[in-house]
């Protein structure tokens, strides 16, 4: 479908939702290699940025009665200890530095990729699967290292019947498995669905270039685009948050393995 | 899709057409992915560095000094408190004794007038009694008298009236029976 | 039209596994509803649930991002 729409001068609507997620080097039209500085490159680096200015740059007056920005640090921190304490446990404080990066690079991807031409690199599943599975070999390994085998006994739910504990047994370990699956797909199609849904609806505002039904369709469709916008300011930020939660969840399973 | 007529692309990728538009998902291209994830682990760990050695410690020692600094306002909060308890103790106590004392003057007072109350009023008391005791005995002392006149008024007239009539009477006669007549 | 029956075939599956998302949305709503109805009779305790409502929603979530996964796999990969 990309290419036919192509036609140069053409009175057609072009649709192109997923040009956006084209990995591009940002000098010249070279291949692109392992090292090349990329349009990934630029917006991860701008987080990094952010999350300097904000956490660093934002805080640097350490003062008592905190600057709005150190008052947005410092709720952000409070946030996300909390949520580690609460959901994983005192023990898991140690590994909060962790869960506190994931947080920070997904809330500020997200919103760094909602400024209108930029680049979304949590859309990627190859950057959120591998987030995902650093978190999955990680507790996996942990669960192992602080209980042995014991980390076994979150896949032998004792609660239950003993008949059907071998049947919920494999069921978990199923889903034990799929974790990371999920876990990533769940962010990158979050945010490809909707920078996706909101190009489309882009393609259909020029409509009024084209004929009369224009005159309909064109208020419509930037309506449309601007109450997606809405639900993805929303959705940029619950994705980090259950990015997170769930990585307390399944931290707490290799903390606490027994149900 | 139309993945067939990109043959003649002269762009090196194989996820990217002649005309610069996405074949697929982008998302699944895998000439792509080791660089983001090159970029990603960088990325990472550079956020890892920066808030584990910078920003984390920093806003925990920010929320501990505001902790302190707030537990040390409640604690001298508390003292003030303890202070005007104290001040305010004193001030009632001062006040009940004042009240007090008040008191017991006004019971003192009362006991004195009282007393010298009583007192003239005995001696005022005393000196009526003996006003009139004076008194009484004068009037006695009138009404004797005036007995006396009235008896010799008798006689006289007794007398006068006898000898008026040519009668004449020896005054003793005369007395008795005067004197019998006024105890009649 | 060009293409082959393989491919029809690819398409009509990814767009009935876009269906199983459909699934979702109803056990997300079933999720946040029953959440909601008891946070109203008891708001004091619905403070300290709202990180369990959003690992219920992320559980009941997942099923729908494997619809969705099929769908991109029949597009994409097959």
């Amino acid at each position: 479908m990309a290419s036919e729409a192509k036609a140069e001068g053409s009175k057609e609507l072009v649709f192109h939702p997923m040009d956006q997620f084209i990995v591009k080097p940002l000098a010249g039209d070279g291949p692109v290699g392992l090292f090349t500085v990329t349009n990934v490159t630029l917006w991860m680096a701008l987080a990094v940025l952010a999350i300097f200015a904000l956490m660093v740059l934002g805080t640097s007056g350490r003062s008592v009665i905190p600057s709005r920005i150190q008052s947005i640090a410092e709720l952000a921190y409070g946030f996300i200890r909390k949520m580690v304490e609460d959901v994983a446990g005192k023990d898991a404080l140690p590994y909060f530095p962790y869960i506190m990066t994931l947080f920070m690079f997904i809330v500020f991807s997200n919103f760094l990729g909602l400024i209108p031409g930029s680049f979304t690199t949590t859309s990627h599943i190859a950057v959120t699967a591998v987030m995902a599975m650093a978190v999955f070999l990680a507790v996996t390994i942990l669960g192992f290292v602080k209980n042995g085998a014991g980390f076994l006994g979150v896949f032998w739910i004792s609660s239950a019947p003993l008949a059907l504990r071998p049947i919920l047994a494999l069921i978990e370990v199923i889903s034990y498995f799929v974790r990371p699956v999920s876990h990533s797909i769940r962010l990158a199609g979050n945010m490809m669905a909707g920078h996706a849904v909101i190009k489309v609806f882009a393609a259909f505002a020029p409509m009024i270039l084209i004929g009369w039904i224009g005159v309909l369709v064109t208020p419509l469709s930037i309506i449309a685009i601007t109450a997606i916008y809405a639900l993805e300011v929303l959705v940029s930020f619950i994705q980090a948050y259950v990015f997170t939660i769930l990585t307390c969840v399944y931290l707490k399973d290799a903390l606490h393995p027994h149900h | 899709m139309a993945s067939e007529t990109h043959d003649a692309a002269a762009t090196a990728s194989a996820c990217v057409d002649a005309g610069g538009g996405a074949i697929g998902m982008p998302q699944l291209c895998g000439e792509w992915m080791g660089n983001q994830v090159f970029w990603l682990v960088v990325t990472l760990v550079v956020i890892y560095f920066i808030l584990s050695r910078i920003a984390l410690p920093r806003i925990q020692a920010i929320l501990g000094e505001r902790q302190g600094a707030i537990t040390n306002d409640l604690a001298a909060a508390e003292d003030f408190k303890v202070k005007a308890q104290e001040a305010e103790d004193a001030y009632n106590k001062a006040l009940a004794d004042a009240r007090a004392e008040a008191q017991n003057i006004i019971a003192e007072t009362k006991a004195e007038i009282r007393a010298e109350l009583d007192e003239a009023t005995a001696k005022a008391d005393a000196e009526i009694a003996a006003k009139a005791a004076e008194g009484e005995k004068a009037i006695a002392e009138i009404r004797a008298n005036a007995l006396e006149s009235v008896k010799d008024v008798a006689k006289e007239t007794a007398k006068e009236l006898v000898s008026a009539m040519g009668v004449k009477a020896d005054a003793r006669s005369i007395t008795s029976a005067v004197t019998a007549k006024l105890k009649g | 039209m060009e293409g082959d029956v393989v491919q029809m075939g690819a398409y009509i599956g990814a767009g009935l596994a876009c269906t199983g998302m459909g699934g979702a949305a109803v056990g997300v709503g079933h999720v946040v509803g029953n959440f909601l109805s008891g946070a109203l009779r008891n708001p004091s305790a619905a403070g300290g649930q709202t990180a369990t409502m959003f690992i219920g929603i992320a559980f009941s979530e997942a099923l729908g991002i494997f619809s969705f996964l099929v769908a991109l796999l029949l597009m994409f990969a097959v």
